[in-house]
């Protein structure tokens, strides 16, 4: 059981060792050793296992059979094809498809004052102040779908909010796959959001359905004093589809952060958000809800890093699991030994409809301060009897009084979304999932 | 709140001082040489007059041993382990087992200083036991000294004697059961005791009866630089009823000690036994020097439908704990309790909890754990509770608090919630918090100084698990808790 492996390369480390061989060049020598020094680290560790404690419960080297050939641009006329599945509510989007982003297809015209939105290959090319940020937030331990973002991902957004700028039209960041044939795209994005500012960033994922196609996403986002930044995430890739995505967030003082991601597509799925917390009283909230079903995989990974006193830290994390469906959730508050009068609570509930559904819970807490007020809380079941019970016994049909349910157990955390539009969006899409349940 | 002057030198007076079983017992012993090979595992068969089979059996468990890695995955950090800088058996010189009389008088001085009473009038006189009797199974490093009580028990049917003897007198018991729950590759430290354990206790208890009294083990490291691996076997067969009892002490010395203990409990249908730990190890001075490093596997088999099987622990002692008291519920309807207080003061590192199986219809389990870390202590609650496909109905409730006490300790929290089964039904919830100012305040308002006011907050936080404990064990375990928070406040 404790014996030394060494585990031989299977043949999707082979095929990425392969794409790693030549880096792009471009954004200069920082950017450059940033690529080399991820594509080293993925050489030496390869794709995380079941004996990795990050990815127990997602083995990538079982799940991940095969390295697709990198994704090509996709031509404009097809991409558009794809527009019925975008979110329309009066936002300015931008489209990344198969990981580089169509200018005709994005609305970078008539940018409110202290907005600034820039292609990344562009600001690469070009170079670009914001840059320096880039690669700047390590979770400090290796992470093989962040490296390879890191080495391969060539473009995506740089967006850049000024100092106290209102920014009251939300950016939403379309990253679309397009195609017939399955390959691999690779995205990174940088929110930099200025001292005292307000912004509001969506980012959605989708493809064609029965694609088994690849993404790997990261975003990176920077939030000054005092900011105010929303996330709202809507990842609905095809069922056959391998998604990973990161979030990294350098949080400053007194900001407010809000993140919510919204899971229902993906055969296999991994969403790792870091969040660190650099700058006292301020106030985070990640969330999350996840509809699973047939034999979907859907991993949610925290890692909350409170490195100074007074903030204050909430998560709240549901999972609905249909058919055979596997939810994961792991969820790490740290409260370093400066952080005095930290108040962090993490919840992560679950609702298993199917027999055959698996859900994983392992919300840890790691503290050294003593002057806190920490929690976290999992719970794990079936549909309530009693409250089933409770609207059969006043007529209402097992199937409505199930989707009644599992609607007000989803909603609870939609609710934090603060954004109308978004929010009544994501409600849609619960509904209509429920519906398609039949 | 800061610590004043007058608390830090109490926490510099007491920190050392505190530990009573701190002593030596001077006695001539005999010892397996100094390592560990093939040959000590044969030397200490055959001082045990062991039939072939269980040699057999050792010196695979040792070849399989030394194939194994030294697991690194516990929140605890300690320097390498020269498993061959030490002694595996170490015996005191006198033929012991024999009747009370012959037992060297220093043993039983020892075992009354730490007020566990070998001979049996004394304990009927309730010396030590408030009144209750409690039938003793000392355990002095390698062998046991002494079983008190034994006729009474064999009155009952019940079986209690120390393992090696239960080898020779109860293979057929022991080669059933053996190695049964915690398999002899279980893990590196379970594999390392299946090779060279050198004593621990047997009970078995027979098909409907009720265990008279309270059975007990009392395990004492006395030699320098010996390691202690016992085996402890318990049956409690259909519908029996058995109550176990766990205390270790150890001598304050300046070297680390290992002690890779494996415990294994089988209760087959409508079986009930609870064990109950008090685990007070040396656990090294202020500066972490000394102290013991205690590798446990403990694990229990619901076998039978509607059995039970019950973990107490309170935990104040050893340098390192690495510990996991599970419950298998593989019977239908079957339950598993764990209740656990782990106390870290000093340098103290504990990474400790259980594991609830749940593989029979309708089975539930419960987990109560309360951590408190003070000094420069790290204390980790780590606990799997996982329901497999057939385990239609599964329940559990989990509630692991932490309490730390000043701003230098650690505590943490890692929990492994699995569920493969729709209708199981798993809650799990856990704080970490300090002890509030307002309630401070209130218990000082009314006269009593910062020390005996945590200590009383405390009390009220591990209650819960006090309750779980029989009535000899909660008090000494109370007086534990104070003593071990002593100097503590700040």
């Amino acid at each position: 059981m404790n014996a030394e492996i060494r585990p031989i390369r299977t043949p999707a480390e082979q095929g990425l060792s392969g794409e790693l061989k030549a880096l792009s060049r471009a954004g200069g020598p920082r950017i450059a050793a940033l690529r080399e020094a991820a594509a080293q680290a993925f050489h030496d560790n390869g794709l995380p296992h079941r004996r990795v404690e990050e990815w127990k419960y997602t083995d990538l080297r079982t799940l991940m059979r095969e390295a697709l050939p990198l994704a090509t641009p996709a031509p404009v006329a097809q991409v558009e094809a794809h527009q019925s599945l975008l979110l329309d509510t009066g936002l300015r989007r931008i489209v990344v498809a198969n990981g580089v982003v169509v200018p005709e297809l994005s609305d970078l015209a008539d940018l409110e004052p202290g907005l600034s939105i820039l292609p990344l290959a562009q600001a690469l090319a070009g170079g670009s102040e914001a840059l320096a940020r880039l690669g700047a937030l390590q979770p400090g331990r290796y992470d093989a779908a962040l490296a390879l973002n890191t080495a391969l991902a060539t473009d995506g957004v740089v967006i850049e909010i000024a100092e106290g700028a209102q920014i009251a039209r939300p950016v939403h960041v379309a990253h679309v796959v397009s195609g017939q044939r399955p390959a691999a795209s690779f995205a990174r994005s940088l929110v930099v959001v200025g001292a005292g500012a307000h912004f509001t960033y969506a980012e959605s994922f989708e493809g064609p359905a029965g694609l088994a196609y690849q993404v790997n996403s990261a975003t990176e986002f920077v939030v000054g004093d005092e900011a105010h930044l929303d996330v709202v995430r809507l990842q609905e890739d095809s069922a056959s589809a391998l998604h990973l995505s990161t979030l990294l967030f350098e949080i400053g003082r007194a900001a407010k952060v809000h993140a919510f991601s919204f899971g229902i597509g993906a055969g296999v799925a991994r969403t790792t958000l870091y969040a660190s917390l650099e700058g006292e009283d301020s106030q985070v909230g990640f969330n999350g809800a996840f509809l699973l079903k047939g034999r979907q995989h859907a991993d949610a990974t925290l890692f909350l890093d409170h490195q100074v006193p007074g903030c204050e830290s909430r998560e709240l994390f549901k999972t609905v699991l249909d058919d055979s469906a596997r939810g994961v959730f792991q969820g790490k508050i740290v409260v370093r030994q400066a952080a005095q009068k930290t108040d962090g609570r993490m919840m992560s509930r679950a609702l298993v409809l199917g027999d055959d559904a698996e859900m994983d819970n392992k919300p840890e807490l790691e503290i050294f301060a003593d002057d806190v007020q920490c929690g976290h809380g999992a719970t794990c079941g079936a549909i309530d009897d009693d409250l089933l019970f409770y609207l059969r016994a006043r007529g209402i049909p097992l199937k409505d009084a199930q989707s009644l349910l599992v609607q007000a157990f989803v909603g609870e955390a939609i609710e934090t979304v603060e954004h109308e539009g978004l929010r009544e969006a994501l409600v849609e899409r619960a509904e209509a999932w429920l519906a398609a349940r039949g | 709140m800061p610590a004043v002057q007058e608390t830090v030198d109490q926490v510099r007076s007491i920190d050392v001082d505190q530990y009573k079983y701190g002593f030596f017992t001077d006695i001539e012993s005999e010892k397996a040489p100094k390592g560990l090979s093939e040959d000590t595992v044969r030397f200490i068969s055959a001082k045990k007059d062991e039939p072939e089979w269980m040699l057999e059996w050792r010196l695979e468990a040792f070849r399989r041993w030394q194939t194994m890695r030294e697991p690194d995955w516990a929140r605890v950090s300690y320097p390498p382990i020269n498993y061959q800088d030490l002694y595996y058996y170490s015996a005191p010189k006198r033929p012991s087992q024999l009747s009370i009389d012959d037992i060297d008088p220093e043993i039983l001085a020892t075992y009354e200083k730490l007020g566990i009473p070998l001979r049996e009038r004394d304990a009927l006189l309730g010396i030590a036991s408030g009144g209750t009797k409690v039938a003793v199974d000392a355990v002095f490093d390698s062998v046991s000294v002494a079983t008190t009580f034994k006729e009474e028990l064999s009155k009952a049917g019940v079986i209690f004697m120390p393992i090696s003897e239960a080898i020779r007198e109860h293979p057929e018991l022991v080669k059933k059961y053996l190695g049964s729950v915690v398999p002899v590759t279980d893990n590196y430290f379970a594999t390392l005791n299946s090779a060279v354990f050198s004593d621990g206790s047997f009970v078995y208890v027979p098909k409907g009866v009720r265990c008279p009294m309270e059975l007990s083990t009392y395990f004492r490291i006395n030699e320098r630089n010996t390691g202690q691996f016992e085996r402890t076997l318990i049956i409690a067969d259909e519908g029996a009823y058995v109550s176990y009892l766990e205390g270790c002490t150890a001598p304050q010395r300046d070297e680390n000690q290992l002690h890779a203990a494996v415990v294994e409990l089988v209760a087959l249908a409508d079986a009930e036994i609870k064990y109950s730990t008090v685990q007070n190890w040396y656990p090294g001075d202020k500066d972490g020097k000394g102290g013991i490093f205690n590798f446990v596997t403990k694990r229990g088999d619901c076998r039978g439908d509607r059995s039970k099987i019950s973990w107490t622990q309170v935990e104040t002692g050893s340098a390192i704990t690495w510990k996991y008291p599970s419950c298998i519920l593989r019977g239908d309807n079957s339950q598993g309790e764990f209740y656990s207080i782990a106390i870290s003061n000093g340098r103290q590192q504990v990474d400790s909890g259980t594991k609830m199986i749940h593989l029979g219809k309708n089975t539930s389990s419960r987990i109560i754990s309360k951590g408190i870390a003070a000094g420069r202590s790290d204390n980790t609650y780590r606990g799997l509770v996982s329901a497999h496909r057939k385990a239609t109905g599964a329940r559990n409730f989990t509630n692991c608090d932490s309490l730390l006490i000043g701003d230098k300790c650690g505590a943490h929290t890692v929990p492994y919630i699995e569920s493969k089964n729709s209708s199981a039904q798993f809650e799990h919830e856990a704080t970490t918090s300090k002890i509030s100012d307002d309630q401070l305040f209130y218990c000082r308002q009314r006269g009593l100084d910062p020390e005996e006011a945590t200590a009383l907050i405390v009390n009220g936080f591990v209650k819960d698990v006090l309750q779980q404990l029989p009535m000899e064990f909660a008090v000494e375990a109370q007086k534990l808790i104070s003593v071990s928070l002593e100097g503590s406040v700040g």
